[in-house]
């Protein structure tokens, strides 16, 4: 029995009179993915900013004397962490999750308006927190983005006193914010999806969304239990993880811990981290495809089990991370080969993107080129991940650039190509306006092109046995001159490449104000994000009444039908059924 | 992390086995038409806010499931002293049953529209909790008392930590059930706090059984 009293419950909807109720307070979803979408941006621009400092000492060792080596493990670490936790994540599930689950669903809004507002703010509070460590004594911590203890928390490691605890303080907040948002997410595309929306009807990017919040729910909570016994080790003079250790010729007061233990919890939490992030780029990606290829995903049943086994799969192979940590050899083969099967559904995924494409219409607009561009970069990361996932390739190239390379392509650049996509695609929906084109092809191509200049050189420096995280590798004998020139070149293309995002933030505000006026539904898509009455949709998305989703996302260019595309929403005809005109 | 992927597995072999039947035989490509035709379509008959709370508890779960997972870690160290439980936790553990039964009670009422009896047991379910945590605290102190301190050990770290945590989770579920007693107090009529009282009877049950699995835990190691 349908139920459609969550799904329809427009007089329930918070109608705010004032400003600041509808765009700061708001509980508006499509408001509060713009909170998340702005915050996420500005935080990312900071760790873009830390990785130009990174690079600027490992392309012109010595010559910057305000980079020391405090200075660059700080700017190792908050960028690592920004990137990972507040930047992507919060942009894919509380920007993207925000704004497209009820939208695409057919809801009206999040199953839950106030704690989704409370969620923003509460990450807001996150980003500040760890935001403010950059100003305590010490500045903030140098740890590493793992946060490995001892090391993170005894001194001598830049920001060990109060940059530390700023860093769990504020993941401990970003899990109670994910978790809030979280629930609206999962419990909106279960329960309020609007009639004739059945599961298999979803575009692919609510099961991308849904399936890497679940996978957070699950996987948050190992990250806060490892803050939380970090804390107490910091402040309260707590083993759990802290040995017997002398630090700076005092023996402190801790014995017995277990520093791999965190580790333990901290891959936990970290591996599916890593599909947190990439399955909402997969479903995003796949209707990017679809939409601009003029053709049905291929294979969407197995589209959809695909993302539903990667992520009970990337539960099992935490401890890849951990292979040179002294594990038993026998771990060692489980987690090689769990690692390996959850490269079939992946594999499965990318085939389909492919044979979705094979003679599909393809229309290279930038969304579509920020799409194919995903697909590059995507394989190029995946296989390096298959070399890395085995024990005896992974021990030498451990911890070196090799390393840095392979998961910035997969994990880094992957997904924020198709981060870049989605703005592009769905920045019409949201202001009414199209991006610029021509700024947006450059973007594409300095980006795409440019991150293949970053990346491809740091595998070869990588195998050549380069570490990763050092300050400076001085005249170390065994580094031939091209490891140096390589780094040289690195610099200059992250360079270029970071510039070019700025010039995406001007095509940004150039085109809120100045941009071309969007048709509706510019893109002719199906799905019926695009088919709300109002456009851009206002409060409450659909007016009087809800859409009722007669087809699945995906029925483009069906023979016999008057357009090449035809929306969910749209009743059956002959001319749908492909008994009319042809 | 043995005791984290049985908690994990569970919970995602429900999900699993659940959209097997959502998607088995379901071809969404060849299927158009209105409501009815194919599928009945549209989301199906439990609140949101159940499937928000059963959600949460899944999350809860997979908190406290990787506490005990660290605990069974650790505890392998040789630095590892087991502490002796306090007795009061037995009283403390015996509340809590109370109080459940007590929620239970309440939500019996609430279902058959008995606005008296869901006061009645609401209040006592409610006061039975405040009990309890006040007898894990009388614990903590009897703990401090015999020198048994937060880093003396960590077994004693970890009997503070998991005591805390689910401490917390009650608190959170007070909040809940206190603002349920305040609407009561201004004569709601029954069906408005039917909810409140439901979700509450549920997350009682829940964070017993949490309580039984810690306590069983502590007292076996």
């Amino acid at each position: 029995m349908a139920h459609v009293a969550l799904a329809d419950k427009e007089q329930e909807l918070a109608h705010p009179k004032t400003w600041i109720g509808m765009y700061v307070w708001s509980q508006d979803h499509k408001i509060i993915g713009i909170q998340y979408i702005i915050t996420a941006t500005a935080v990312g621009v900071i760790a873009l900013i830390l990785s130009g400092l990174m690079r600027l000492q490992l392309g012109f060792p010595g010559v910057f004397d305000f980079i020391q080596p405090d200075e660059y493990y700080q700017a190792v670490t908050m960028h690592g962490m920004i990137m990972i936790v507040f930047m992507l994540t919060a942009f894919f599930l509380g920007g993207f999750g925000n704004v497209l689950v009820p939208l695409m669903c057919g809801a009206r809004d999040m199953a839950f308006p106030y704690m989704n507002m409370l969620s923003y703010w509460v990450y807001l509070l996150s980003v500040i927190v760890v935001c403010a460590s950059f100003f305590v004594p010490e500045g903030p911590t140098g740890a590493g983005w793992t946060l490995y203890p001892p090391q993170a928390i005894t001194e001598g490691t830049p920001g060990a006193d109060w940059g530390i605890i700023c860093m769990t303080v504020s993941l401990g907040l970003f899990v109670v914010a994910f978790t809030m948002g979280g629930l609206n997410y999962v419990t909106t595309a279960f329960q309020a999806r609007t009639r004739g929306m059945t599961l298999m009807r979803m575009p692919l990017s609510v099961w991308g969304i849904i399936m890497a919040t679940i996978l957070g729910l699950l996987a948050f909570p190992a990250l806060l239990v490892s803050v939380i016994m970090m804390t107490l080790d910091k402040t309260l003079d707590t083993s759990f993880f802290m040995p017997a250790i002398s630090s700076l010729g005092e023996n402190l007061s801790h014995e017995g811990g277990s520093p791999i233990l965190f580790q333990h919890l901290f891959w936990f939490f970290g591996h599916p981290e890593v599909y947190i992030v990439a399955l909402p780029a997969f479903g995003i990606v796949s209707d990017l495809i679809s939409t601009h290829a003029r053709k049905n995903i291929f294979g969407y049943r197995m589209m959809v089990w695909a993302i539903v086994a990667i992520g009970g799969l990337s539960f099992i192979v935490w401890a890849h991370h951990m292979y040179v940590s002294g594990m038993n050899p026998y771990f060692g083969f489980f987690f090689a080969t769990t690692t390996l099967i959850i490269a079939v559904p992946t594999a499965i995924k990318v085939y389909n993107w492919v044979l979705t494409l094979w003679r599909g219409n393809i229309h290279l607009t930038v969304p579509m080129l920020f799409a194919i561009g995903f697909i590059f970069t995507f394989i190029h990361g995946g296989i390096t991940g298959l070399f890395l996932g085995n024990v005896v390739v992974d021990v030498p190239l451990s911890d070196t650039y090799f390393v840095v390379g392979h998961f910035h392509m997969v994990m880094g650049v992957s997904p924020f190509l198709v981060v870049f996509g989605g703005i592009y695609h769905w920045f019409p929906l949201l202001t009414g306006r199209m991006l610029n084109d021509a700024m947006g092809k450059i973007h594409f191509w300095l980006t795409f092109l440019g991150t293949y200049a970053i990346y491809l050189p740091m595998h070869y420096i990588g195998i050549l046995g380069v570490p990763r995280r050092y300050y400076a590798n001085g005249t170390t004998e065994f580094l031939p001159d091209s490891v140096h020139a390589a780094n040289f070149s690195i610099t200059i293309a992250a360079l270029v490449v970071a510039a070019a995002q700025f010039l995406f933030l001007i095509n940004i505000f150039w085109s809120l104000f100045k941009g071309r006026k969007s048709p509706r539904n510019p893109w002719r898509a199906t799905t019926i994000e695009w088919q709300t009455p109002d456009y851009p949709p206002k409060h409450g998305n659909w007016g009087k009444e809800l859409p009722v989703v007669h087809r699945w996302a995906y029925s483009y260019s069906v023979p016999g039908a008057k357009e090449d595309f035809i929306p969910q929403n749209e009743p059956p005809s002959k001319y749908t059924r492909g008994e009319g005109e042809v | 992390m043995t005791a984290t992927l049985i908690v994990l597995a569970l919970i995602m072999g429900g999900v699993v086995f659940w959209l097997i039947f959502q998607t088995i035989n379901v071809q969404p490509w060849a299927e158009e038409g209105p409501i009815g035709q194919h599928h009945a379509g549209g989301a199906h008959s439990i609140p949101a806010a159940k499937i928000g709370l059963v959600v949460f508890l899944c999350v809860a779960a997979s908190l406290f499931s990787l506490f005990v997972s660290a605990y069974f870690q650790r505890m392998d160290f040789s630095d590892w002293r087991p502490l002796a439980e306090p007795d009061i936790l037995w009283f403390n553990t015996a509340l809590l049953i109370l109080g459940s039964l007590f929620f239970q009670r309440a939500r019996n009422s609430v279902v058959n529209g008995q606005i008296k009896g869901v006061r009645t047991n609401l209040l006592v379910a409610g006061l039975l909790t405040f009990a309890f945590i006040a007898g894990q605290l009388w614990a903590w102190q009897g703990l401090q008392e015999q020198g048994y301190f937060l880093s003396t050990n960590p077994a004693n770290s970890f009997f503070y930590v998991l005591t805390a945590i689910h401490a917390l989770h009650m608190l959170g579920g007070l909040w809940v059930w206190s603002t349920t007693v305040f609407k009561l107090q201004n004569q709601v009529e029954v069906y408005k706090v039917r909810m409140s009282v439901e979700l509450c009877t549920i997350y009682w049950h829940f964070l017993l059984l949490v309580w039984l699995g810690l306590f069983a835990l502590l007292l076996s190691t």
